[in-house]
Order: C-alpha cells, then structure tokens, then sequence
C-alpha cells in the first residue's frame, strides 16, 4: 500500500508537531476547519498573515505555514491594524481565545469592529481561561464553578456576536465544534467578506472548562453539553427570553457592506 | 505598497524654519522615510500626531490615531514588520502603557522609533525622570537605543539617527525628548534631500527554502524577509529557533539573548555619540544630556572666564552608555559633576563606571524646570563666587 500524504500538510509547520493541545481539545478541529477552508477557497497562503496571541486558540498560528505574529495577550486587532492599514493587499487572520480577544483586547475588539477593519477574526469559545489553568472568562456562564469562582461565577457572560454586531462589524455568525461542515462554510464567508468579520466557535475545554464547570474530563460529554445548549437561529425565533435562557443561538448575525478602515491617508481616488 | 516615491520630494522640506520641538521631529521622521504613525493623544505630545495626521498622507504614508497607547506601540510594530518605517510618539504616562510593545518589538527585533516627550507626573512641566525606565521598563532580557536631543534642531537630527539605527540593529530606538524642547520653537535647518544620509534595513537574499529569519552572526541583527512573499516567518515573543519557530532549547535560548544584547551592548562604540567641549586640559567634568546640556555649558563658560578648568561631555546616545569615552576622562580629571532634571539617577551608571578613578557629584534638580548656569556652576564652585578673569 503506498504512503499517501495528506494534502493539507503543505499549509502547517509539520516538523513542530506533535501540538500541544490536551487530547480532545477543539483547536485542533478548527485548524482542521481553516485549513479545510482556504484548500476549498484555493487561497495563496503566502498571502495570509496569521495572527495569535496568548492562549491555547492563539497557538493555532504557530503551526501554520504562513507568516505570523504571536505571543502578546490581547493585542491581536493592534497588530492587525498595523498590518492592515501598511499593506491592504495582504489577508489578516486572527485566531483568539475569548479572554484574549474580550478579556484584555475588549477594547481593541470593539474599536477595530467600529472602524470595520478589514480582518477576519476567528473567535474560539472555550468558556474559560484554559491555558492557564481554566479561570473565568468574559464568556463563562453565570453560576459556573471555575478555578477563580469556586462558589459559581456571579458575573454575566458576554454574548459575544451581539456585542460584534453593535461595534459595528459587518459579518458575524456563530457556530461550534459540534456542526464542523458549518462551520468551515461560515469561516469561508468570513474569508471571504470585505471588512470587520467574526466567526465564534463554540469549543469543547475538557481539560479545565470540563472539568471545573461540568463535572467532566470527558470531551464527548462537554460537546454533548455544548449541543443541547445550542439552538439555530432559525428554531430560535418566536421563542420566548425564558426558553432561550442559557442557548447560544447559531448562524449568522450580519453579512452587509461598509467602507472598510484604511487609516488616515489620501485615498486612491482622492489622489486622482 | 503606500510609500510611493514620487511624491518624495515633499519629505524633505529642506531651508531654514522657525519650528516647534515636536514638528521638527515629525519632519525628522519624514526625512528619514517614515511611512507609518500611530498615536494616541497626550500632552505634551499631541502636536506630533496632529502635524503627521497632516503630512504622511502628503507622502503616501498612513496615520492612525488609536484607542489607546498598547495599540500605537503594536501597529507600530506589526507595521513595521510588514515593511513600514514606524513610529509613534507619546509622553510619560503614555510611555508606561508602551512597555509591553517594546518588550516584543526588542523580541522580534522590530525597527521602530518610540518618541517619549518627559514630563512631570500629571503635570506638563520638565523633567527628565524617564532616564532608567527607558533603558529597564519592558520585562526580558534587552538593550535599547535612546538619543537625547536638546534643541529644536536637535530633535529634526537625532529622530532621523534614530530611524537610521532602529533600521541598522533591528531595534527599537527611543528619542528622549522632554516638555522644554517639545514645546519650544527655534531655528531648525533642513538640508537638502541629498545631503540626509539614509539606512535601510537588509532584506535577505535567499530564497524561502534556504532562509531562517533568526540566523545571524554573534552580535549581529538577522537578515528580514520580506511580509506575504512565502518566506513564512513566525514572529513570535517566546523563545524561538533560527527558523523562528517556538522551541525550547536552554542553550539556543541564551544565545538568542546574547545576540540581542550583544548587537547593541559590542557596537556600542558604533553607535554611542558624544561631544566634548574643553576637555583637553579639564581637572573637572560636567556630564549632561537632554535640554540640560544647555545651562551646562553655559556654565562652562562662566567657568571658563574665572580661569576655572571645567571641561563637558554631552551624551547624544544615553543607552548603551558610552562606558569607554566616560572611562577615559574619569582617568584624567579628579572629578565628574551629572547633571540632571530627576532625583539623580544616571548619575548611578556614571559612578558604575567612574568609581575607581575619580569622584562623582550629582547636581540634580527636580522642580519641573531646567537648571539655571548659575545654579550648575554654583554647584561646581561649592557656592564660592569666583570672579572673572
């Protein structure tokens, strides 16, 4: 039998793996998911920049083949900008954890969606700071027991896509480890959009999320968990605030078109 | 690509001006080929973005103004390694925020010029008590650049040093402006174009598959690639192979930072810049940087007409410390003054390496203004008035 090879190999840094996620960690998936994508959007990878920051989402960057920035907490939608605003010609990708992008870059997230910058971001939802040993987030649930609320969390969650699509951003949907064919469709539209776009993936953390909030190690059961407090946007409507408590609701928030931010400069068509 | 070429000429505004501190920085920055700006506003900065929000879209360069100071200083350097030149400009308060950037743009060995206009804490007076965070601020292991101008002319000089060294070492270079300078408007001499001298980063020559963006020789900067040309390189804050990627390696880690130390702490000679003045048969030795040097040679020269041997030596470049100039004269004199708007904190370095040879007194004053030349020499001469010969 002849050694095929995977034909999406030639997109990660192959030599640095084995990754470092726990076993059933959902990043791994959702680099499945990008790669899946930008194979089916014959993307050149030589001109996406990749862009992480610290957390176990924003190590997803690291073992792709592209050319990358990470190690900073929260300051991805900064470095986007600069990178962005410089070189328009290039895609921007950013991969983030929720505390990462709404913990510490809360402020960054919410100016570069009011701008409508023109970069994708890739939200992961984990529920909890992982890498660090699975401490509340902005997005953990109210009642949770975390490392740091070991009575159950007394704050509320952000819901993230609704705070997105105030800012200002132009396309946002959610989705999650437990619907991957949709979720590869709606990163490929994020892909795609001109503008401030936003895909959050609701993922399974059985390692700390798992364990602390439901009691669990087991990754099937935290997706279980994840599935029966999923419902799509399209069942969700006429439901009462009482029936969609403690549901995220999936699909897609916004798609419209909005002059994307280029920074102060004497634009193109201003110079003619 | 914004930085369009034809529209260089309007870079340069070469003659003679009457102009503010902080715009002679700003024309400084043009003329060494800044093409990106991120600020955020703060006293007594703010005229540095509001005259570059006017003139980069001039040169085809982008200016943006951001949320906060965590981002100038992080578009500064992901613009940066995209190609840009960059800088920003910021004052005290905003310069603490700034830190956790330097710490990755020293990491990454992102070129880039961090503008710190001092002031007093919440107030907008002078000072120069920045000294020691612009050397020690971020966390890890560094060295930095910082240049300190003294005059409005000073300030157009060393911002274009600075972008040349930023690009020569692949490192950020701090101008330690202070509120005296930023705010004051003088005469300002702008060459011609041609006469500017101009360093620009290596770019590599190899292909994709033969490059590794953190190879280089001991104490030596790496080779760029080039951003979106399939060069693939992970600019990353943890430590990082040759190839860029993340590793651990405890060998491979202290060479990386002996190499981005080194760089900086071996070329020192290179890049440190100093100007004495009547140091050949001096007994005494005033050091000074910053807007202080100017009552101190006022000084001197007050010494100089009572027969009193007073020599000076200003510090262009405060860090890396020009340890060997300052050695050489501590060998010769029987004292060293430093003279500094702060509680006397370089004095400390001046000690570090003067100790053996000679004695160090600080003259230091912190009351938000410069030191008056009688003040400096009155300090020198114990409060005897001397008179002139």
């Amino acid at each position: 039998m002849s050694h095929k090879i995977n034909p999406l190999r030639k997109y990660i840094r192959y030599g640095k793996l084995p990754h470092f996620f726990c076993p059933g960690c959902g990043c791994g998936q959702i680099l499945n998911y990008f790669l899946n994508a930008i194979d089916d959007l014959k993307m050149n990878i030589d001109e996406i920049i990749t862009i992480g920051g610290v957390g176990c989402t924003a190590r997803i960057p690291v073992y792709l083949n592209t050319d990358s920035l990470h190690g900073v907490h929260g300051r991805t939608l900064a470095w986007a900008t600069g990178i962005k605003l410089y070189r328009p010609d290039l895609k921007v990708v950013i991969f983030a954890g929720d505390g990462d992008l709404l913990s510490i870059g809360g402020n960054h997230f919410l100016h570069a969606a009011r701008r409508n910058l023109d970069v994708t971001v890739f939200m992961v939802n984990n529920f909890n700071f992982a890498m660090t040993g699975g401490q509340v987030a902005p997005t953990t649930l109210f009642n949770s027991i975390t490392m740091t609320t070991p009575y159950g969390s007394k704050e509320n969650p952000f819901d993230i896509c609704n705070l997105a699509q105030c800012a200002g951003a132009t396309y946002v949907s959610r989705w999650s480890t437990v619907k991957p064919m949709q979720t590869i469709k709606a990163m490929k539209k994020a892909l795609q959009h001109q503008g401030f776009s936003l895909v959050e993936i609701l993922s399974q953390c059985p390692t700390n999320f798992g364990r602390y909030a439901l009691q669990t190690g087991d990754p099937e059961r935290v997706l279980q968990w994840i599935s029966e407090h999923s419902i799509l946007k399209s069942e969700a409507r006429g439901k009462n605030e009482n029936e969609l408590q403690e549901k995220f609701i999936l699909g897609e928030y916004i798609n419209i078109q909005k002059p994307v931010f280029q920074g102060t400069t004497i634009y193109e068509e201003e110079k003619n | 690509m914004l930085n369009n070429l034809s529209q260089n000429e309007k870079r340069v505004k070469t003659g003679v001006h009457f102009m503010l501190g902080n715009y002679a920085v700003v024309e400084g920055a043009l003329a060494a080929g800044c093409n990106y700006f991120a600020g955020y506003p703060i006293t007594p900065a703010n005229e540095i973005s509001e005259l570059m929000s006017r003139r980069l879209p001039e040169v085809g360069g982008v200016f943006v103004q951001g949320e906060d100071e965590l981002f100038s200083i992080y578009s500064v350097v992901s613009a940066s390694l995209a190609g840009a030149k960059a800088m920003t400009a910021t004052a005290s308060a905003g310069f603490d925020y700034m830190q956790e950037g330097i710490e990755y743009a020293c990491a990454t060995e992102a070129p880039c010029v961090i503008v710190d206009v001092q002031r007093c804490r919440g107030e907008n007076f002078a000072t120069q008590a920045d000294v020691m965070q612009m050397r020690w601020g971020a966390a890890g292991d560094y060295e930095i650049i910082v240049l300190a101008p003294s005059s409005a002319q000073e300030l157009f000089d060393y911002t274009i040093l600075g972008f040349n060294l930023a690009e020569k070492y692949r490192n950020p270079v701090i101008i330690m402006s202070e509120t005296t300078i930023a705010l004051m408007r003088e005469r300002v001499q702008i060459p011609p174009k041609e006469d500017i001298e101009i360093v620009n980063r290596k770019y590599t020559n190899l292909s994709p598959s033969q490059y590794l963006p953190f190879r280089a020789p001991l104490n030596s900067p790496p080779e760029m690639a080039p951003m979106g040309k399939g060069y693939h390189t992970l600019y990353t804050i943890n430590y990082h192979g040759e190839d860029g990627a993340i590793d651990w390696d405890a060998e491979g880690y202290d060479r990386l930072y002996q190499r981005i130390v080194g760089k900086i702490r071996e070329n020192r000679k290179e890049i440190c810049k100093t100007k004495s003045y009547s140091l050949d048969d001096a007994e005494q030795v005033i050091i000074a940087y910053g807007s202080e040097v100017r009552p101190a040679l006022d000084a001197l020269e007050m010494a100089r007409e009572r027969g009193l041997k007073i020599g000076l030596l200003k510090l262009i470049t405060v860090w890396p410390v020009a340890e060997e100039t300052i050695k050489e004269i501590a060998q010769n004199v029987e004292k060293i003054y430093v003279v500094e708007m702060n509680i006397g904190k370089y004095v400390r370095e001046i000690e570090r390496l003067c100790a053996p040879y000679c004695s160090v007194e600080a003259i230091t004053k912190n009351r938000g203004i410069v030191h008056t030349k009688e003040e400096i020499f009155n300090a020198i001469t114990g409060g005897k008035t001397c008179p002139i010969k």
